[in-house]
């Protein structure tokens, strides 16, 4: 959120995007800003309307009609040594804008069906952005085909000759990352890539881009709603709601140290599997408000479990830091730095679901290292 | 499979393997093509569902309704939200208009709508709220089984719970007995006191919902679990590998449809069909191996990330905030 020493590949400062529509103006992103670290997976969760995957677009400047990017900063440092450019000082459809578009940075969608074009076959829609960024043409099947195997596609000879309608909502879905991955990215950007997929071809796909990444190294911006995928692909996460980002932190302080209210409900309406049958679950009252309508103070106050009245309500929170460590930012006023409150911590107790039981940690700011469960540094067992 | 009276069985797979078109079938929005489906109506008594005649079936279909995935797309445009939800009331000839008036009232209050839009159109209303309508239309008639067909995959997490927590509270107070289609796992684990698992068109595993999570005696069911995202960072854990694709109902594999992706099958697999049958307290299952293989379910939430609890309330004054 801050300017920090990290090393980043895309930067995203106060990015602000507006949809000027017939209902009024919708403020899609307000005021977002993000790093996406280089070589790790930055997960952006949150529900519909909250403006994740307009800031994803924001990048490659592929925001549709109407929507306008009204102020803010992209920074992107291709590589470590890099000098950073500013992606919105570009012309969206001039020259500096193509080169890095598929080819730098390129994109997956959620629906691999209408992302991919009927009347092209495989082959043709992955050697495209070969075509148009390499220089060598000779090479342009050798490549496509290179890159199907390496999606795992079974038998890719053929595959390059079929046409969309010919493959599974998997295969599909392959093919999209094919053709996202055939210029060898550095940043990929991937929208809610197993929404419409089942579960078990989710879990290929999600451990296919994986693999992908750790092989080429590129870095992951991960677009999705389900906590589970975020949980088990992400490094580090942001939490949107209307348009602002309330929480970025590592995945694991999301799920074992979480501090914004809205994170907070969302980890815990989310329904578990081992959880049993039948405990009521805990939702979070009302619903998104209209994008038309702004909302004064905290954009989730109306929601809040917590409001504070009179503050919540008419104030926007700052974003504070929690923990310098783990670079844990959050926007709330319950954490606000306020003289009266600077560095007080709230006392941290974990529930223990199913049990009943409620255990109590003290209030050291951190769970003891008994209670731990070893971690596993990120490692998949 | 059979759903016993007042209780919720989920039906669970992946697109393709028919468990929409076993819940419309069983309410009998589509003709079978064989076998049977009995349905014990509180008047009539045991009736065969594909054989009622269009009198009869009139009569029976008031006791079975169905909620649909879509709140877009099942919803009538053109037609006031009072309008939808009295339909049924009006199809049946059930009430006076006034009567119906009220009844239209009451079912928005107990879905939790205001009985003020009921002269609203869908358009007007959220995804989690056109949910809400559509279950008070399936309520309607008072009905005593209600198929849910995915009815909550097209919401937000947080309209999720809500809909959940609504369609259980239903279920007590109306004493509703629920064939719950869907694909994500967790949700049927929450609802559902029995499971049934589908693939390519066959029921091939079906128990308590405690069993079928945890003690898995399908390889199939132990493949799907193993999918499962799991929500902690510090359980990541890689699928089971499931070689190929789902094939396709037209073109079926021999034997066991399972046995080409099955990291357990015998040649046996390949030749004959299992039936599903009761290896012990209600636990059916359609393996050759069912009473061999020891599978891997899914561990019990204690052993997971535990939930966060909600910070304290704060008071704090304005002056206090950094401007």
């Amino acid at each position: 959120m801050e300017e920090t020493s990290a090393d980043y590949i895309v930067s995203i400062q106060d990015l602000r995007v507006r949809f000027r529509t017939l209902l009024g103006i919708s403020q899609a992103v307000d005021g977002v800003s993000l790093q996406i670290p280089r070589g790790k997976v930055l997960g952006v969760v949150g529900e519909s309307g909250c403006g994740k995957s307009v800031t994803g677009l924001s990048i490659l400047q592929i925001v549709p009609h109407r929507g306008e990017i009204e102020s803010g900063r992209i920074l992107f440092k291709e590589s470590a040594e890099a000098a950073s450019a500013e992606l919105l000082a570009y012309d969206r459809y001039g020259p500096e804008m193509r080169a890095i578009r598929g080819n730098l940075i390129s994109m997956i969608f959620q629906e691999p069906m209408t992302s991919l074009n009927p009347c092209y076959t495989i082959g043709d829609q992955v050697m495209e952005a070969v075509r148009l960024h390499s220089q060598d043409k000779t090479e342009t099947k050798a490549r496509a085909l290179d890159i199907l195997r390496k999606v795992e596609m079974p038998n890719p000879e053929r595959i390059l000759g079929t046409y969309p309608h010919q493959l599974s909502g998997g295969l599909r879905q392959r093919a999209m990352i094919a053709m996202a991955l055939s210029c060898r990215p550095v940043l990929l950007i991937a929208d809610e890539p197993t929404t419409a997929l089942d579960v078990t071809t989710e879990a290929q796909i999600l451990e296919l881009m994986r693999q992908l990444q750790a092989e080429i190294g590129m870095s992951i911006l991960f677009i999705t709603h389900n906590m589970g995928v975020v949980a088990q692909m992400c490094d580090e996460v942001a939490v949107m709601y209307l348009g602002k980002v309330v929480e970025q932190a590592s995945v694991d302080e999301i799920f074992y140290n979480p501090r914004h209210p809205y994170t907070i409900s969302l980890l815990r309406s989310i329904p578990r599997v081992g959880g049993g049958q039948r405990g009521q679950l805990e939702s979070i009252k009302g619903t998104v408000p209209d994008p038309y309508t702004r909302i004064s103070g905290c954009p989730f106050h109306p929601r809040c479990p917590v409001c504070i009245e009179g503050v919540c309500d008419t104030v926007m929170p700052e974003v504070s830091q929690v923990s310098a460590a783990d670079s844990h930012f959050v926007r709330c006023h319950l954490y606000a730095s306020g003289p009266r409150h600077g560095g007080e911590r709230t006392s941290r107790r974990h529930l223990a679901r199913g049990q009943g039981t409620e255990k109590t940690f003290p209030d050291s700011g951190r769970i003891s290292e008994a209670d731990r469960r070893p971690r596993q540094g990120g490692g998949w067992h | 499979m059979y759903v016993r009276k007042g209780e919720t069985l989920g039906l669970v797979g992946e697109s393709g393997c028919g468990k929409t078109t076993t819940g419309r079938t069983v309410i009998r929005l589509y003709e079978p093509t064989a076998g049977d489906v009995v349905f014990d109506d509180p008047s009539l008594g045991k009736v065969s569902i594909p054989n009622l005649n269009r009198k009869q079936m009139a009569k029976v279909r008031q006791n079975m309704q169905i909620i649909f995935q879509d709140p877009f797309s099942s919803l009538d445009p053109r037609m006031t939200v009072g309008q939808i939800v009295g339909e049924p009331l009006v199809i049946n000839r059930k009430l006076s208009a006034a009567a119906r008036q009220d009844r239209i009232a009451e079912l928005l209050e107990v879905v939790g709508l205001s009985p003020d839009y009921r002269s609203r159109y869908p358009h007007a209303f959220s995804g989690g709220q056109r949910q809400r309508i559509g279950i008070a239309r399936a309520l309607s008639l008072n009905p005593k089984l209600v198929v849910c067909d995915e009815p909550v995959s097209a919401l937000d997490v947080s309209i999720q719970a809500q809909v959940l927590n609504l369609l259980a509270d239903l279920q007590r107070k109306f004493d509703l007995t629920y064939l719950f289609i869907a694909h994500d796992l967790a949700v049927v684990e929450n609802i559902s006191d029995r499971v049934a698992v589908m693939y390519v068109g066959y029921v091939v595993e079906m128990a308590s919902t405690g069993a079928i999570f945890q003690d898995p005696k399908h390889p199939y069911t132990e493949a799907l679990l193993s999918a499962i995202p799991m929500p902690d960072p510090r359980q990541r854990r890689r699928p089971q590998k499931l070689p190929g694709e789902v094939p396709s109902p037209a073109n079926p594999p021999t034997g066991c449809y399972f046995h080409p992706r099955c990291r357990y099958a015998q040649p046996i697999c390949a030749v004959e069909r299992p039936p599903l049958r009761d290896v012990g307290s209600q636990h059916w299952v359609a393996c050759h191996f069912a009473e061999e293989l020891t599978l891997r379910g899914i561990s019990p939430v204690t052993d997971q990330a535990l939930l966060p609890t909600m910070p304290e309330r704060k008071p704090i004054l304005k002056g206090d905030l950094p401007r």
